[in-house]
């Protein structure tokens, strides 16, 4: 069965990633809420871990370089994560709310 | 378009050794995509976040179907370790319970057409272009390797001008992190 040998083949990774990518956008555009925007901005950086990862796996010639890509991107991850979380708790304590369209007001 | 099959049997059947590494292969795919669509679908904000969990547990897996068991457990550690649980604090300490309900304000009636064709748009053209690219292999040298000793010595060698700079990027949103959430506190 081919079905079985999919984890040997780059194409399947690609695609995986263009999926997490698509979920990503959808939720970026459909969320009104700033977390739900920072769940889904994650889904983005792993798109772009994936493909990194199945270009490292199948193709590079030197096989570490991929991998330190993505320590990398999860490094600003997490620091862009904790930086968006203190922003929405600064927001919520100013305006009671965390929902977009509640944030019109940015002159202060 | 041809695959890059690198499997010494290309057609395993179910219940050999291979089929059996397939199986496993398609529910951790099956796991990522149940998760994302829990974390992208869900009006409640902490089962959105469970979802993310879940997708990163998953892409775990990927990662070690990918040859690099290590990146796999610094996904768990610190994607599903720390990520997850600081958005789920995020959600405990700023929400009231179902913020995300749709139908109360006006832009959601448009946003959810618009969402789901430009994601999928996305997804049609970077899988199209995944799928019809020609892939050129470059040729591996013999003694190279992609275990974690190699990791770690080209980290602390080749790159260890970029491993100081996101150590200094990580200090420095310890403390934006924390001047920020301090400011307006009475």
């Amino acid at each position: 069965m081919v079905l079985l040998n999919l984890y040997n083949c780059l194409q399947t990774y690609l695609v995986l990633g263009a999926l997490l990518f698509g979920f990503g956008v959808y939720g970026l555009i459909v969320r009104r809420t700033i977390i739900g925007m920072l769940i889904s901005s994650e889904f983005i950086l792993a798109a772009a871990s994936t493909n990194f990862m199945a270009f490292n796996r199948f193709l590079a010639p030197d096989p570490t370089i991929g991998q330190i890509f993505t320590l990398f991107i999860m490094a600003i991850a997490a620091a862009e994560a904790s930086i968006a979380i203190s922003i929405v708790i600064a927001v919520y304590r100013n305006y009671k709310s965390i929902d977009v369209e509640d944030l019109g007001d940015l002159q202060g | 378009m041809q695959p890059l099959v690198f499997s010494p049997t290309p057609n395993p059947t179910l219940f050999s050794v291979e089929g059996i590494v397939g199986i496993i292969f398609l529910l951790t795919v099956a796991l990522v995509i149940f998760g994302a669509l829990v974390a992208v679908n869900s009006h409640r904000l902490v089962r959105a976040v469970s979802g993310l969990a879940i997708c990163f547990t998953g892409l775990a897996g990927v990662y070690y179907f990918l040859l690099s068991p290590f990146l796999a457990m610094m996904q768990l550690l610190i994607y599903v370790g720390a990520v997850s649980i600081l958005i789920a604090f995020g959600i405990m300490m700023s929400t009231p319970e179902q913020q995300d309900l749709p139908g109360n304000k006006h832009i959601s009636k448009l946003a959810g057409p618009l969402g789901c064709s430009v994601g999928a748009l996305f997804f049609a053209g970077f899988s199209v272009l995944g799928l019809n690219t020609q892939w050129q292999v470059f040729p591996r040298p013999e003694n190279a390797s992609g275990d974690i000793e190699a990791v770690g010595k080209v980290l602390l060698t080749t790159h260890s001008m970029v491993f100081e700079l996101i150590s200094i990027v990580l200090l420095l949103a310890i403390i934006g992190a924390l001047v920020l959430a301090r400011r307006g506190r009475n």
